[in-house]
């Protein structure tokens, strides 16, 4: 199958590329990039007015299969990834079972092979069970093609365990993907702790939890050498810590969230479970150092924590609601209207967010469009306004605080692979 | 000033050793059953030597073994400095039944030998033990006594006679230092 | 040379000469062993006690039997035995051996450091038969012989040390000494069982075995501690196996005439398997042969003795 862009804008930030030029993919490569391509045997897409990008990776997603396909599967997530933009998710080990296994792994590539709409790169677990006392086959996972390990939904509490899987990861160049919170500082928290939790009486999760554990992670990555990136940064003093860190040469790197430049804990003062996640949403301030982190590069990469939970468990007091939203079909919308239209990052600095910088960090073999490359392609419309409306999602649940915000920017076209997955913001299955 | 004089020349030593060859044979009446055992260092040389000299006379090689007996010496391990280096001892024939000559550069105290000959008794159990030295310097300290003799030469207990052959030496010499008095 | 030292505490303090003379001493005790009576008096009338605060049978039990071909009166204190368990202290169950007039003590524990302790408070001669991660200097020595005695040299050859890096006495005593002698060593493991800072002393570090093993003349093998995995530096033994263990597969990414060498005692099939262990390449059954020399010249050696000149005897 043939494929030609005409007329769009190519934003490649790993090549420094912003012009417009015609894009010829045929099978699943990128062949020609130029003006005026003609090819009439191609399938033709009017790019006009539109924007070229690398496919979008989304390095933070929680696809729920195997164990809790009633909340998404493989299929529905990288479904709701296509309509996102997206042309590869990375989903986190925290199934059930766990992926501490080569087995789950395995699982999850022929799930994956069968029934994915994206590429779908498998991240390991660092320690059995997630219970962060034992460290896994890691060897065995990346003969397997997971591209990083992580215990994501909880730290590894025991510096010792680790520093020895960052040890044992670092042969294998595998990065650690470290959810940084002090358990016990947050324990029994639902919230940011600050003035909104103490006027709505709930109990909160203290900033200082996270930047405990950013700290020593970046303290044992000195030590070791080896690679820690740092997931969710939510608050003001991780991008600090971060910035100081990536200054003396330590090997972190660091992704955030769309909720976390886009939302404060204000959001909260509705009791609106949508805006209960972890870590959880935190005050202006923390906002602003999140987008001046983005700016000057501190944060590499921007990440959905893509995270379905049903109406069932959602619609629960706030304190007894799970910890988390959905976020692959909102993630586009708010870095275009929260980030390049309000002037904080310039169109190509947030498609680089969304490509290059993960492909970087988990060593993927894609984030860059030139010739030879691999025809993973986003068209989006940054132009293009919409509201949000959670019930036309393709993902399988709800759980999205930006429902009826008013956005601009979305995915037109989308090619995995060199088959053309979304067209003219339709699916073609 | 220590004072030093040549006991044997090179041509000496060789007549010597040819001597003693002849006396070993005619001794033995023979080569049956015979073997030479050189004690290190330089009695492993001459025995070597007197070897050649006896296939030079009798057309038959004979077998020729080598004892280190530091392991034996009654005066290692006491308390301070250092020990003597062990070398291998080589002895690749059966010595039941043989006829054993214990070959030596210098016969002083008589210890050296002691030391072979209970060495010799831990290998196996010879017909008898003869004893053939270049020198006999005196001074004995046990019963021991030489059957084959290159030369008997007088000295003080404080000089020193010092062998030089040309294998191990470079050159064939035996001197008597004499310290100065 | 002379060798004037009272203890073998560590080969760190040893210089060339000395451990040059060492394996000319010990490869001149080989021949005794193979003696119809393999017994010399040389220790005739000395007494030697094997300290073994950790189990071992095979180090001991070395140590006794040279002490024995060397004529020596030798008897073993193991843990279960002695009065440590009693709560006596190491100086003063080495004040008592000391003044039942012992001449000699081969120690053993667990603590690193403990045989110089010993060794700084009695005038008993100490020989360290291993001593927590720290040194074990017959097993280095013993080694050194081997790879001598197989390939003609040390100097330039290159060794590869495969295994726990991290808790290995034996690994430590070999770096020293294979460096000393001009041999290019190299480590490999996991990450996990490097010490940090081990490329100070002067060996590379590698965590692929097959980029390891390339160019090497020797793999030697160090055991894996099964209880190791419960402390997480390796997540299973399968793992391990797969990753570094040597086998028939791994063996055919090393020259053709690499000499395999493991200390002793092997996990079968785990860090080495059991056909490569009995294979052409291993030189294993000769290590515990040589290291019953290198014990009697251990025992030799330290016994002292300021003995007159050779030639005025």
């Amino acid at each position: 199958m043939k494929i030609l862009i005409k007329g769009g804008r190519i934003i490649d930030p790993a090549s420094g590329t912003d012009a417009v030029m015609d894009v010829l993919v045929e099978r699943s490569g990128v062949t020609k990039m130029g003006k005026n391509i003609s090819s009439p045997s191609a399938k033709r897409l009017d790019a006009d007015g539109l924007i070229v990008s690398p496919g979008f990776i989304d390095m933070h997603t929680h696809l729920r299969e195997p164990g809790r396909e009633d909340e998404e599967t493989i299929e529905s997530g990288s479904r709701s990834g296509i309509a996102g933009g997206f042309t590869a998710l990375v989903p986190m080990a925290n199934t059930d079972p766990v992926a501490d296994n080569v087995e789950v792994i395995n699982f999850l590539n022929a799930q994956a092979e069968k029934h994915a709409w994206t590429h779908i790169y498998p991240v390991g677990s660092v320690t059995r069970g997630l219970e962060g006392k034992a460290i896994t086959e890691i060897g065995e996972f990346k003969e397997a093609g997971a591209v990083a390990i992580s215990d994501d939904g909880r730290p590894v509490v025991n510096s010792k365990v680790f520093t020895l899987a960052l040890d044992y990861a670092s042969m294998f160049g595998l990065p650690i993907i470290s959810h940084c919170e002090d358990v016990f500082l947050t324990e029994g928290g639902c919230m940011n702790e600050g003035l909104n939790s103490t006027i709505l009486g709930l109990p909160g999760m203290p900033s200082a939890a996270e930047e405990i554990m950013v700290a020593r992670d970046i303290a044992i990555a000195r030590l070791t050498g080896g690679k820690v990136h740092i997931a969710h940064v939510s608050c003001a003093r991780s991008v600090e810590l971060v910035r100081a860190a990536k200054r003396d040469g330590v090997h972190v790197t660091a992704e955030t969230a769309p909720h976390y430049f886009s939302l404060t804990d204000d959001a909260v003062k509705t009791y609106d479970t949508n805006a209960k996640m972890n870590p959880p949403l935190r005050t202006a301030e923390d906002v602003t150092a999140i987008k001046e982190g983005l700016r000057d590069g501190t944060i590499d990469s921007i990440a959905t924590d893509h995270a379905p939970h049903t109406q069932v468990e959602k619609k629960v007091a706030f304190i007894e609601a799970p910890f988390g939203i959905v976020g692959l079909e909102t993630c586009l919308p708010l870095v275009i209207t929260r980030l390049v239209n309000d002037g904080v990052l310039t169109l190509s600095q947030a498609v680089a967010k969304l490509t290059v910088g993960p492909a970087r960090i988990l060593n993927l073999p894609m984030g860059k469009l030139e010739v030879g490359a691999r025809a993973d392609i986003t068209v989006f419309d940054p132009a293009y306004e919409f509201t949000v409306d959670t019930s036309t999602f393709q993902c399988k649940c709800r759980n999205s605080p930006f429902n009826g915000w008013r956005l601009k920017g979305g995915a037109v076209h989308v090619i995995v692979d060199g088959q053309l997955r979304l067209h003219d913001r339709r699916l073609v299955g | 000033m220590n004072h030093s004089a040549t006991i044997l020349d090179k041509a000496a030593i060789e007549r010597t050793l040819t001597r003693i060859a002849h006396e070993i044979l005619e001794r033995n009446k023979g080569i049956e059953d015979l073997c030479l055992i050189g004690i290190r260092s330089r009695g492993d040389v001459i025995a070597r030597r007197l070897a050649q000299k006896i296939e030079q006379i009798e057309k038959v090689s004979l077998p020729v073994g080598i004892i280190d007996i530091t392991l034996y010496r009654d005066d290692i391990s006491s308390p301070q400095g250092g020990q003597p280096q062990v070398r291998s001892t080589k002895i690749n024939f059966d010595l039941n039944g043989r006829k054993i000559v214990l070959v030596d550069d210098v016969l002083f105290t008589g210890r050296s030998t002691r030391a072979a000959i209970d060495q010799i008794m831990d290998f196996g159990r010879p017909r008898n033990i003869q004893l053939a030295v270049l020198i006999d310097r005196g001074h004995r300290e046990l019963p021991i006594r030489p059957d084959y003799v290159g030369k008997n030469v007088p000295t003080s207990r404080d000089d020193d006679v010092k062998v030089s052959l040309s294998e191990t030496d470079g050159e064939d010499k035996v001197e008597l230092m004499s310290k100065a008095r | 040379m002379r060798w004037n030292r009272k203890d073998l505490l560590g080969i760190e303090d040893l210089s060339v000469e000395e451990i040059n003379h060492f394996l000319d001493t010990a490869f001149s005790f080989r021949e005794i062993s193979t003696r119809p009576i393999k017994k010399v008096p040389a220790l005739r009338g000395k007494t030697i006690v094997n300290l073994f605060f950790e189990p071992s049978t095979r180090t001991r039990t070395s140590f006794e039997l040279a002490g024995k071909r060397l004529s020596a009166d030798i008897l073993n204190i193991t843990t279960a035995a002695s009065s440590l368990v009693k709560g006596e202290t190491l100086i003063d169950t080495a004040a008592n051996l000391e003044a039942m007039k012992i001449d000699m003590m081969i120690m053993r524990h667990s603590a690193s450091g403990a045989p110089h302790f010993l060794a700084s408070r009695v005038k008993a001669s100490v020989i360290n038969a291993g001593d927590g991660s720290h040194e074990h200097p017959t097993q280095a020595l013993l080694d050194m012989l081997t790879i001598k005695d197989k390939l003609g040299k040390i100097e330039g050859v290159n060794v590869v040390i495969v295994g726990d890096i991290l808790h290995s006495r034996v690994a430590r005593s070999n770096i020293w000494g294979l460096t000393k002698l001009g041999a290019n060593v190299s480590v490999c493991a996991p990450r996990t069982l490097i010490p940090r800072f081990i490329e100070k002393l002067g060996v590379k570090v590698y965590c692929n075995v097959y980029e390891a093993v390339r160019d090497a003349d020797v793999v030697y093998i160090l055991r894996i501690q099964l209880e190791r995995q419960k402390s997480n530096y390796f997540p299973s033994i399968r793992e391990y196996a797969r990753l570094f263990g040597i086998d028939r597969e791994k063996l055919r990414h090393l020259k053709k005439n690499a000499v395999i060498m493991h200390p002793g005692p092997i996990n079968r099939d785990v860090e080495l398997s059991g056909d490569v262990a009995d294979g052409e390449n291993s030189v294993i059954l000769e290590q515990v042969t040589n290291g019953l020399a290198v014990r009697m010249a251990a025992l030799y050696l330290c016994s002292g003795g300021d003995i007159e000149s050779e030639d005025t005897y």
